[in-house]
Parts: structure tokens; sequence; C-alpha cells
């Protein structure tokens, strides 16, 4: 058994909220790069000058990338050999995010309750995902979630006859839906089976796995590269000004489900998909 | 076409304006969203002033992060119009004229655009550190309890926005993604 003190976990949240916030991952970056060299169009290519020299400006200046700096979900992977010490892990990981949003000048944009609204002020609570995995690791992600996407977003249960064609009417119609208010280019993250949550879960897991890493079952890879072209097939283009680039990214993640259904969730981001990861 | 104006907002400037049009945008603007619309909407239910003069005004839907140390203000990219549907109307019913924000608008505020000659530009959605590079000063006015929704007077340069729907109702997310399908090999 590893031992583990919760303010460790404190200090790294902190950090993670800062980098993730001011530092574009590379897979996103190298996306975005490889839809400006193939759109033709003088308005989308502008926009998508303008995105890149907007991350330049915030990796060089340590500023936030966009100023929703999002809902801090933070995902802990728990080694069942690992023992947390001298402290309460829930309250551990919030401080870490109080800490970073505070020093990191980075948007409280927290309401403390969802109907009779008020800024928390700190930009917590965190929204926490646990797992617990072999091993006596801890493996912390923190993905700021912004809302103008995340608004976009929907979950349908189907019947298992609607099939793979339901799936696919219903990811067009989404991103169709969605049009210029998530900011595209977008990232769309497709979570298919499970309950009713667990495929919301795996929509939103689907948008944080970098997007150079297709799907390792080459039936959803297949899928995830027909979806994109799908997608961008639509022409809403970036910003929805019009153009070929709609999505830079399409993840698919599965998990067996109920002979009865097919649910089918749709996790929607923008082209500041962030995330970052330490492994203690 | 490419376009330098200069605030005010008249109606005459607005008109000038049509959807598609690259503008650089240089005058004073005020910030505000979600919960300073709805103040401001009650203020005016209630038959009380704005803390903002709002005859030509042009409000940019934004909730910037906190200045650093040495800046005049943090990442200041737009958020979505479309949560400020219900406000739009009333706010240019007492003259505010332009609204900067990003995603699709109402019919309703459309026809209220048409009516009022207000317009709707675009600020690129994400772009938060770029945008903040053309605000030269922010001061905060009032509700300063809203922390990131407070509404604050800022002095913008060259701001790069685009007009996405002008005072006739042109819309720019229906005519671009309109002429990219037609042109498409």
């Amino acid at each position: 058994m590893r031992e583990i003190s919760v303010s460790l976990l404190t200090d790294v949240v902190e950090r993670l909220c800062i980098e993730a916030n001011t530092k574009l991952p590379g897979d996103v970056k190298c996306a975005i790069e490889a839809c400006r060299a193939c759109e033709d169009g003088g308005i989308a290519q502008g926009v998508l000058d303008d995105i890149i020299t907007n991350y330049n400006i915030a990796d060089r200046e340590n500023v936030p990338i966009c100023q929703d700096t999002g809902l801090a979900c933070v995902f802990l992977e728990i080694g069942q050999d690992v023992h947390f010490v001298d402290g309460d892990l829930s309250e551990a990981i919030h401080e870490g995010v109080r800490r970073g949003y505070t020093n990191g000048y980075l948007r409280k944009s927290v309401v403390k309750d969802p109907v009779r609204r008020g800024n928390t002020g700190d930009n917590t609570p965190a929204m926490i995902y646990t797992e617990i995995v072999p091993g006596e690791q801890v493996k912390v992600t923190v993905g700021p979630k912004g809302f103008g996407s995340e608004n976009m977003s929907a979950i349908r249960m189907f019947k298992p006859s609607a099939g793979l064609q339901g799936i696919k009417d219903f990811i067009i119609e989404t991103v169709e839906n969605a049009g210029p208010n998530p900011c595209p280019p977008m990232v769309v993250g497709v979570g298919i089976g499970g309950t009713f949550d667990k495929a919301a879960l795996l929509a939103k897991k689907a948008i944080m796995r970098p997007l150079d890493q297709p799907n390792p079952d080459p039936f959803y890879a297949e899928l995830e590269k027909e979806m994109l072209e799908k997608v961008n097939a639509l022409g809403i283009g970036p910003q929805g000004f019009g153009g070929k680039t709609t999505a830079i990214g399409l993840n698919i993640e599965t998990m067996p489900t109920h002979i009865a259904g097919m649910p089918c969730a749709i996790n929607i981001n923008c082209h500041v998909t962030r995330h970052k990861t330490e492994v203690l | 076409m490419e376009k330098h104006i200069t605030l005010p907002l008249t109606e005459e400037l607005a008109r000038s304006l049509k959807a598609g049009d690259k503008v650089f945008l240089t005058g004073t603007i005020y910030t505000s969203r979600d919960a300073g619309h709805k103040r401001m909407c009650e203020a005016l239910e209630r038959g009380e002033k704005l803390p903002i003069d709002p005859t030509d005004a042009v409000i940019y839907y934004v909730g910037p992060t906190p200045a650093k140390p040495g800046q005049v203000i943090g990442s200041a990219g737009p958020t979505t119009a479309g949560r400020m549907d219900a406000y739009a109307p009333t706010m240019m019913s007492v003259g505010a004229r332009g609204m900067i924000g990003k995603g699709y608008r109402l019919p309703e505020v459309v026809e209220a655009m048409k009516k009022y000659s207000g317009v709707f530009f675009g600020a690129i959605g994400g772009c938060g550190a770029l945008l903040a590079k053309c605000i030269k000063s922010a001061e905060l006015i009032a509700y300063e309890d809203l922390g990131a929704e407070a509404l604050r007077k800022l002095y913008v340069e060259d701001m790069p926005l685009v007009v996405i729907i002008d005072c006739e109702g042109n819309d720019l997310y229906k005519l671009g993604r309109a002429a990219y399908l037609e042109n498409r090999p």
C-alpha cells in the first residue's frame, strides 16, 4: 500500500488548472493547423488564423486561451493500493481548484445553486469523477469545460431497432442544431451504451481523448472517420461563417448496455479543447 | 468589405453596415451578459435609469478573466448571444444599437434590429487572449457584486469584428454557409 498526502493532490490540481487553461494540447493544435491548410475560403482561413494567433499569445504570455475558463472537471484514476492521508480527498481537490483559479487569474464561473444562482467566487466546487483501477498510482486529469459548447450537448435513449443509422442521424442533428453557438470548429464526443448517466460520462471522456488517437476498435475508428467527414460536409465552418472545418475531431467511446436499449450522448466542445494530465 | 468604424453607432452608421462586412471598431463600448442584462431590464421595468447611457451604445457580451498585474483586462472573447435574446429587444427600445457576441439570435431579436436599426457583430469565440489586445482601457461601472458579469466600460481600438446580422435582417450564418455549399466542387 502507498500513502499519498492529499495536499500533494491540491498542488497538482492547482498547477493543472492553470496549465490547461493557458496551453492548448499539441494534438488539438495539430488538428487546427491541418484544417487551416485545407481550408480555401477567405473568411474561414481568417478565422482559423486568428484562432492560431490566439493560442500562441496565450502560450507565450501565460494568459487564458478563452475567457470561459470553465467548470473544472477533475478526473481521478486511483490505484486500489493507494491510501490518501492528511485530510479529505474531495476538499483537497476543491482547494486546488480554488488556488488555481485565484492564483492563475482565471474566471470564476460557478454558481452555488442551479436555479437560485449566486457565484461561489472561487470556481468551486470542481466536478469530480473517480475511478478505481489496479495499482498504486493516481492519474489526475483536469479538463476545464466551457459552457457555450456544453449547452449544445444532447442525450437520447434509442430503441435498439434505431441501429447505427439512428446514431449517425443523431450526431448530425446535434451538430446542425449547435451551429455557430459552440464556437466551431468543434470537437464532438460521442458516448454509446451503458445507462443514461454512463453514456453521458463516455461522451465527456471522448472529448478528453487526444484527437490523434482513434478508437482501438476498427469498427468505431472507421465510424469516427466517416462521421467527422459527414459533420464537415454540413458547411457550418469556422465560427459558423461557412467552410470546410465544422469539427476538428470526433471521438466515440462505447460500453456494453441492456438488451432493450442503446443510449447515446453527444458532448460538444469548442476548438479550445483543454485537458492536462499528471500521474502521481 | 473591410471597414474601419468609430463609435457612436449612429443610425446612419448602422445602416451602412452589411452582413459579412469585416469591421475594425474603435470607441467606447460596454460589457454585459446574463445577470447584468437581467438587472438592467428589471431597472427599466421599475422606471429607473440605467447605469449607462444606452443611446447609440454597443454592448459586448463578455465576462472577462481577471486582469493580471500590468494588464488592462484579462482574456475577453464573446459569449453566446442567444442567452441575451430575452433582453435584447428591451435594450434596443431604449437606444442601444450594437451587440457583440456569437451564435444564433431569435427571430424576435432580428425583428427588433430591423425596427431600431440594430447591428449584431460577431467576435471570434475562443479568441479571448487576442481580443484583449485591442482593449485599451477598462473601467468598472456598476454591479460589481456580479464579478465577471459586472458592467464595464471599455475603450477599444480596431477591434476585429464581422457583421453577422445587419439592420435589414441579413444573416451571415445563413449567407456564408449557403455560399460555401453552393461553390463547393
